[in-house]
Parts: structure tokens; C-alpha cells; sequence
């Protein structure tokens, strides 16, 4: 129990009359790697979304470290130390790289609109602290020729990466990523693993949703399948490889 | 701050200081004042529509909250210009605030029809509460604005206090650009989603740029109104908000250098257009200020047809293109000559 | 006794000013939703449409001296054709569009159309004479203007003429496609660009029209469409956007509030009545009163 740094107790989510997530409960043990899989449409988003705050669920209970997340605001909930990507790649395509990493630290500085605009030499040192971690992050996804690139203009693959270190700049407990070896070739993709198993290292928890089975079960240290919105099974990469209901999901009967 | 902004600070300044020298006539003399006044509600513009990415086609409402608590203020209750313009500036701030809350949910369309429509009854109210505001004919007699006594009653002296006040704005506004919360705005801006998700709370900035802007706005009206010493509904109308946005997006909408281009031309730009009226007579073709409406349309349109990012940005293109040109042409010869 | 039929007389006075004024929010709003269905634009020279339909019918109708249906049939085309131009020269060619970015080019145009209309029809307000006698009529005490009669059987021959259009004819069919899924459309063969150009004649030809039909009442001039403008919009969030029956009823309500809020607070505040529904929809329900499931049954007529 006391591992457990997220816990989803029988959620529920209704969009008009539809279930997206119907009594989902799961658990993710803290510093692994957990999957989310499921064909299109079982809800796999809506459960990110859920947990970040981005929609309300329709009920159930979501506890983060023994924290209820009900109800709380989507950055209220990144204060709490959880970071994520989205599925469609979001950078901040009006700034430059650089400046996108340093909206990451925006919960690791405080200083607030007047001060912002009225006493600015006073600030330039909490300013060089976020820059230089910002720049810390930048060198750890290997992004620094692009540092002062306009983040739209980057390819899809740096995108991905620039978006996960935006989220690490958070320093979160827990970060969900959402398909974030879609879109890339082969070679990006055996990258993203490589760091997805380095931010692990660095005792982050981490949720995962992805299509690529062969990077699900390369890293994830348990798998959870989902369809319709209900767990189906739930376990190691082979225990869930070779559970016959997982197997009906994704072939049809 | 970056260097470019010292740099254009410091030009502008030097600019002011220069300009009543060249600039004797009192006729312009008040036009660039009135530029001035333009330049500070559309810097506020600037930083809601370009950095936050928030549309208000409402802001003459601010300008205009702003101008009648200075007027009627200071003539019916007799305070002090200067306690007017602070209790002018704490409406504003309750208004945008209990305006923002609701309005800023919206988005695109929506936000810009709300806006427009909150300017419309501001600009309603101003014309039917005759008791209050004068109704159609106004407030007169407003005072002169004094500094620790020194009274700022001619042209030039307005003009170096406006212009002041336009300065200390735009500095505080840089100054905003390049912090944290400048970051968090354009972050909203980018994708409203993944600023949340970095912990950005969007509904809290919005309304905190919306209510800033609409300082801006109001201190503006408030100017006009000891300057002018005469308010009536007429400036005030949506026809303003309208231009306020068109002198932001003619500048450069994402750039605050840019904003206070717009502001500065556009505001100029009846006056441009007179001259060249007179030029054009000595050709026989007579142009009249009717025109003027049109020629604003035109100009808007075109720019947002061929330069959507505005003047400002196209000028720094163009200027930068040539150097361009420039630099790999001397690459060029030496190349060549090696 | 007195009383009840002092109320009645009232009720009906209300409603033949809510109606004539309606009328024209609810024709304002069809347009709005015409082109906001096409491509989701809000078009705000749309008041500008209803004063140039109201202006150039002035023009031919009086210094032309034009029978009123051939200036009826002649104003209608003109403006539909200044709506062509307008998405041909101005939407049209925007190639990478943002809602700001097209917000402030329908301004632009609205602008222009604004200043084309003072510098040719200048500042001052034109009168022109009612279709028909300009004698009230009295029902139950309660007076109407025979132009309020044309006004809303105008009204309702272009809700019909809109119903069968979209519902009966193959273009209109392509145009309900387009507005529900373009992408789709654009796949099944329907050239979208054309619906979107389709889209913006349209809602001239229906500005043009509520133009034509209020100017011998309010005495069109240049000033008149921003407020015109919105005050459509607020009949088309009522109803909610992209819902042109919900327009219509919406405009209607609104028009009969407003002749409300004349008799009983102040003629000054009427302006505001619209504008505050406006506000308040947007702010409580901005799906409109005829939202979400209402508004999909509604869509199909």
C-alpha cells in the first residue's frame, strides 16, 4: 500500500451518454513504469485527462500520495508534482525552445505580476536560476542547438522530446506521457524508450499510454489493458501478453 | 529586459525630448499628445491581445470609465485630479475584474462579441444617464492636472507628462514581457492546456492581464480628460475600442514595439492624410477627411491580408533581409576573391 | 373594465413592435449563422450588409425613381455581390487563418463597406417611402404599421425559401454537409470553397433584405451597423449559433423585449436590452436557449 503514489478508486466518466471510463480501479506502484493500453477509444486519455484534472469524473476517487485530486484545477494538480504531454504535441509554438523549458519552472519561481513588471533587476537572479535549469533540461534531452529555435518549427520527434522536458522541468513525481513514440520512425523511437527508462532512474514514476507494443513491453514494469473504459487485465508485460481476454480485445472474436 | 528594448527605450526618449523643439505648432502638439494617449491604452491592448492571446474589442469602455471618474469627480465633488484618476483606476479594476470573470471563459468570437457588447452599453449608459454624465452634451470645466504645484497648463508640458507616463508604461510592460508572468501569458497564448498542465493558473491570469490592460486604459481616458478639460460621449464609442485593436494589429500584435507603432502611425494618420490632400490637390483630385474612414479600413485590411504579423514585424524583416542580402554578397566577393 | 383591455391593447402593441423589429435581428442572425455554419467566422460587417441594403434601396427606389419590387430585386443582388467580393478578396486568400487573424479582417471590411457607404450616401439619415400606405391600422387598440405586415411576411417567405433550400434542393444539402463535417463533405465531392463563397452571398442577399424592409421605419444611415450587427449576434447566441430557426424565434423574443423595455423603463436603455441578453447568454449558457439536444432537433427542422 504504502508504494502506491497513484490510486484510481472505481472512476467513472459519462460524456452525455456515453462511458468513457466505467468503474476503473488501479493502482501504480511507485517508481515504475506502468502502461496503459487498449484499442482506440477505450478511454486511455479521458484517464489521463481525469487524473490531471482536465475533465471531472463522473464519480469515483482519484488519490495522489494520499491526496484527493477531486475536484482540483489542472494546475493545482501539477503543484502536487504531477507533469504530462498531451497526445497531440502542444509546445508553445509563439516562443522559443528555451523559453518554452523555462514556463516548465513557472511553479519553481514566485514572483508575481507587479513585481514582475516594477523591481526587475532585483529579479534577474531568480531569473538566471530558472534559465540555468531550463538550460539543464534542454542539455539532458540533447536539445541545446535548438535552444533559441522557435519551438513550431522543430520536427515532430523534437517536439515530443522538447514537450517531456518541458514536464520534467516541473520536477514531478509522477509524469503521464501519451503516445509520445507516435509519429516517430524507428531510430526516435528506441530513443524515447532509452529515456523514458532514464527519467525512471531518476525516481520518476511514470504512466505511460502507447500503441508501440514493442516499446510497451521493452520498459514497462506492469501493463494494465483497458477497453471500453473497463480494466480487462492487469500485470507483468508477459502475464498480460498471454491473458486470453487481452488477446480477444485487440483481435475481435 | 533584452538589450533591443533599453535601446528602444532610450530612442523614444531622446525622441520626446527632441520633438518640442521641431515641433512648435500647438495644433500638433496636441495631436501627439492625443498619439501618446493612443499608445498607452494600446500597449495594455497590446499585452492582453498579442502575449495572452485574449481579443477585447471593449477597451474604449475602460478609456471612457476612466475619463467621466476624472470628470465628474473633480467637477461635481471637487477632488483632487490626482485622487480622480486613483479612484478612476479602482473602478476600472472592479469593472474589468467582475467583467473578466464571466467574459474571459469565452473564447475567439465569442470573447470579441462580448467585449464589444459590454463597450456598446458602457457607451449607452454614457449617453442616456444625464444626471450623471452630462448625457449628449457632457461634462465641462474639468480641471488642469498640477505636479507638486507646477501646473500643467500648455502643450509642452502636457505633452513631456503624457509622453512620461507612456514611457514609464511601456517599460513596466517589457519588464512584464520577459518574467515569469510574461511567459505564463504567452504560454496561454501557445495552448491553454499545456500551460495548465505546467501549473500556469489560466483563469487567474487572465483576468489579471485583462484588469491590467484595462489600467492602462483607464489612466489613458483619465489623461484625456484633464487635457481636453471637456468629455462628452462622442470618442468614446465602439467605433474607438474598434480602433484601439486596429492600431494594435496594424502594428504587430505580437510585438509591444510594434503595438506602439500602429499606435503612433495610425494616430497620425488623418493628419498624414490631410497634407497629402493638399499635395493632391495641385493634381486635381480632391480628397476629403470622409475619406479617412476608408482609408483606415484599407490599411487594416491589407496588412492583416500581406503582413499578418503587422508593420513593425515586416520593417524588422525587411530591414534584416537586406543586411542579409548584404552580408552574403561581401561573403560573396571575398569568397570570390579567394 | 378598463384595465384588462388596456393590458390587452399593450400586449399586442408589444408584440407588432417586437415583431418588426425582430424581424430584422432575426434576419440579421440568419446571416450570421449562414456563414458561421460554412466556416466558422463570425462575420462582423454583418450589420454592414443590412445598412448597404437599406441605402442602395433608398438610392434606387427615390432618386431613381424604380418601382419598389425591380429596387427590391436590384439592392438584394448588389449586396450579395459585394458579399462575393468579400469572401473572394478578403477569406478567400488567407492561407493560414487564425480566429484573431479573421476576426480583425471582417472588422476591416466592416470598416470599409462603413466609410464606402458615408462617402457616397453621406452622414445624414434617409428617409424612404412604406411598400404600401403608411396609415396604422388599429387592432384591439393596439396600432400596425402595414409595413410591419410586409416586414414579417417577408420574414416569413425567407424561412420558408430557407427551409426548402436546405432541406429540398441539392446545393443546400451540400452547404448542411459542409457545415457538420467539411472534411467529410470535401470527400463525398462537394467543393467546399464554392459552399463558403455560396455561404457569404447568401447572407448579404439576407442583410440586404432586412435592410430593405426596416429602412422606411428606423431611416437608414452609415452609423446604424454595428449596433445592428450585434444585436443579430445576440439573437443568434440566443438561439444558438449555427441555429437558424433558433435565430428566429430568438430575434423575435428580443425584439418584443426591447419594445418592452421602451414602454416600461426608458426609450435611452432600449439599445442596451439586446446587449445585455447578449451578455447574459454568453455568460450563463453560451450554447443558447435552444442548446445542446434542443438545438440538434431543431438543426433538422
Amino acid at each position: 500500500m504504502q508504494s502506491d503514489i497513484l490510486k484510481l478508486e472505481q472512476l467513472h466518466k459519462n460524456f452525455g451518454g456515453v462511458t468513457a471510463v466505467d468503474n476503473l480501479s488501479l493502482s501504480f506502484a511507485k517508481g515504475e513504469v506502468t502502461s496503459l493500453i487498449g484499442p482506440n477509444g477505450a478511454g486511455k486519455t479521458t484517464v489521463f485527462n481525469l487524473i490531471t484534472g482536465f475533465i471531472k469524473p463522473s464519480s469515483g476517487k482519484i488519490i495522489f500520495n494520499g491526496w484527493h485530486l477531486n475536484g482540483k484545477k489542472p494546475h493545482m494538480i501539477a503543484a502536487m508534482g504531477i507533469g504530462r504531454t498531451f497526445q497531440n504535441v502542444q509546445v508553445f509554438s509563439n516562443m522559443t525552445v528555451l523559453e518554452n523549458i523555462m514556463v516548465g519552472r513557472h511553479l519553481r519561481s514566485r514572483c508575481g505580476m507587479f513585481f514582475s513588471s516594477v523591481l526587475p533587476p532585483f529579479l534577474r537572479l531568480e531569473e538566471n536560476r530558472i534559465r540555468s535549469a531550463a538550460k539543464e533540461w534542454i542539455s539532458f534531452l540533447k536539445l541545446d542547438q535548438y535552444a533559441d529555435f522557435s519551438a513550431g518549427i522543430l520536427p515532430l520527434g523534437n517536439q515530443r522530446m522538447l514537450e517531456i522536458a518541458r514536464a520534467l522541468a516541473l520536477e514531478p513525481n509522477l509524469l503521464l506521457l501519451d503516445e509520445p513514440a507516435s509519429g516517430l520512425n524507428a531510430r526516435e523511437t528506441i530513443a524515447m524508450g532509452e529515456l523514458i527508462q532514464k527519467i525512471k532512474s531518476m525516481d520518476i514514476t511514470v504512466i505511460l499510454v502507447e500503441h508501440d507494443m514493442e516499446l510497451v513491453m521493452d520498459i514497462s514494469d506492469r501493463v494494465a489493458v483497458i477497453n471500453f473504459g473497463r480494466l480487462i487485465a492487469e500485470g507483468t508485460p508477459k502475464e498480460v501478453q498471454q491473458n486470453p481476454d487481452v488477446i480477444t480485445a485487440y483481435l475481435g472474436t | 529586459m533584452k538589450q533591443k528594448d533599453y535601446i528602444g527605450i532610450a530612442a523614444l526618449t531622446t525622441l520626446i525630448i527632441i520633438v518640442p523643439y521641431l515641433v512648435t505648432n500647438d495644433y500638433y502638439l496636441g495631436v501627439l499628445i492625443f498619439t501618446a494617449l493612443n499608445c498607452l491604452a494600446c500597449i495594455g491592448l497590446c499585452l492582453l491581445m498579442g502575449y495572452a492571446g485574449q481579443i477585447s474589442i471593449g477597451h474604449g469602455a475602460f478609456i471612457a470609465i476612466g475619463a467621466y471618474a476624472s470628470a465628474i469627480l473633480t467637477t461635481k465633488l471637487g477632488w483632487s485630479p490626482w485622487a480622480a484618476m486613483g479612484f478612476g483606476v479602482v473602478t476600472v479594476i472592479f469593472v474589468a475584474f467582475f467583467v473578466g470573470i464571466p467574459t474571459l471563459r469565452l473564447k475567439g468570437h465569442y470573447l470579441a462579441m462580448a467585449t464589444l457588447g459590454f463597450a456598446s452599453i458602457v457607451h449607452i449608459v454614457s449617453v442616456a444617464a444625464v444626471g450623471f454624465t452630462g448625457g449628449p452634451s457632457g461634462i465641462m470645466n474639468i480641471p488642469r492636472l498640477s505636479i507638486f504645484g507646477f501646473q500643467l497648463n500648455s502643450d509642452v508640458k502636457f505633452f513631456y507628462f503624457s509622453w512620461a507616463i507612456v514611457i514609464a508604461g511601456l517599460y513596466l510592460a517589457v519588464n512584464l514581457i520577459y518574467s515569469r508572468v510574461g511567459r505564463g501569458l504567452k504560454a496561454i497564448h501557445g495552448s491553454q492546456d499545456a500551460a495548465s498542465s505546467l501549473g500556469v493558473n489560466i483563469t487567474v491570469y487572465k483576468i489579471k492581464i485583462f484588469v491590467l490592460s484595462a489600467i492602462y486604459a483607464s489612466i489613458s481616458g483619465s489623461l484625456y480628460a484633464h487635457y481636453v478639460l471637456y468629455i462628452d460621449p462622442g470618442p468614446f464609442d465602439v467605433m474607438h475600442s474598434v480602433l484601439l485593436v486596429t492600431m494594435v494589429a496594424v502594428g504587430g500584435i505580437h510585438n509591444i514595439w510594434g503595438a506602439l507603432t500602429g499606435a503612433i502611425l495610425l494616430s497620425l494618420l488623418p493628419e498624414f492624410l490631410s497634407f497629402l490632400s493638399d499635395y493632391l490637390q495641385g493634381f486635381g483630385i480632391r480628397y476629403k477627411t470622409d475619406y479617412d474612414t476608408l482609408v483606415y479600413g484599407a490599411i487594416l485590411l491589407l496588412i492583416m491580408l500581406f503582413l499578418p504579423e503587422g508593420l513593425f514585424d515586416g520593417l524588422y524583416r525587411s530591414i534584416k533581409a537586406v543586411f542579409n542580402l548584404k552580408n552574403r554578397l561581401m561573403k560573396g566577393r571575398s569568397q570570390g576573391a579567394v | 373594465m378598463d384595465q384588462p383591455a388596456h393590458i390587452l391593447s399593450d400586449i399586442l402593441q408589444f408584440i407588432f413592435m417586437g415583431l418588426q423589429r425582430g424581424s430584422i435581428y432575426a434576419l440579421a442572425a440568419m446571416g450570421f449563422n449562414m456563414i458561421y455554419n460554412a466556416t466558422g467566422i463570425i462575420n462582423f460587417a454583418q450589420g454592414e450588409f443590412v445598412v448597404l441594403g437599406g441605402l442602395m434601396m433608398v438610392t434606387l427606389s427615390t432618386a431613381l425613381s424604380l418601382s419598389i419590387p425591380v429596387a427590391f430585386v436590384l439592392t438584394t443582388l448588389f449586396v450579395t455581390v459585394v458579399g462575393i467580393c468579400m469572401e473572394r478578396f478578403t477569406i478567400n486568400p488567407v492561407k493560414h487563418p487564425t480566429v484573431l487573424r479573421l476576426i480583425i479582417i471582417t472588422i476591416a471590411v466592416s470598416i470599409i463597406i462603413k466609410g464606402a457607404a458615408m462617402c457616397l450616401w453621406g452622414k445624414n439619415s434617409h428617409f424612404m417611402r412604406h411598400f404600401s400606405s403608411s396609415e396604422t391600422w388599429e387592432i384591439y387598440g393596439a396600432t400596425i404599421l402595414p409595413q410591419t405586415i410586409w416586414i414579417i411576411g417577408i420574414l416569413l417567405c425567407i424561412v420558408a425559401g430557407y427551409i426548402f433550400f436546405f432541406n429540398y434542393t441539392m446545393t443546400g444539402k451540400c452547404m448542411r454537409a459542409c457545415a457538420i463535417n467539411r472534411d467529410a463533405a470535401r470527400l463525398a465531392g462537394i467543393n467546399d470553397r464554392k459552399m463558403v463563397m455560396l455561404s457569404f452571398a447568401l447572407s448579404a442577399g439576407i442583410g440586404a433584405i432586412a435592410g430593405i424592409i426596416i429602412t422606411p421605419i428606423i431611416q437608414m444611415d452609415y452609423t446604424r451597423g454595428a449596433l445592428l450587427g450585434i444585436k443579430g449576434f445576440g439573437a443568434a447566441v440566443l438561439g444558438g449559433l449555427g441555429n437558424s430557426m433558433g435565430a428566429v424565434i430568438a430575434g423575435i423574443l428580443i425584439g418584443i423585449l426591447e419594445a418592452m423595455a421602451a414602454g416600461y423603463v426608458s426609450s435611452h436603455y432600449m439599445d442596451a436590452i439586446a446587449l445585455i441578453i447578449l451578455l447574459a447568454v454568453l455568460f450563463v449558457k453560451p450554447s443558447g436557449i435552444f442548446g445542446s439536444a434542443e438545438a440538434m432537433r431543431l438543426k433538422e427542422f
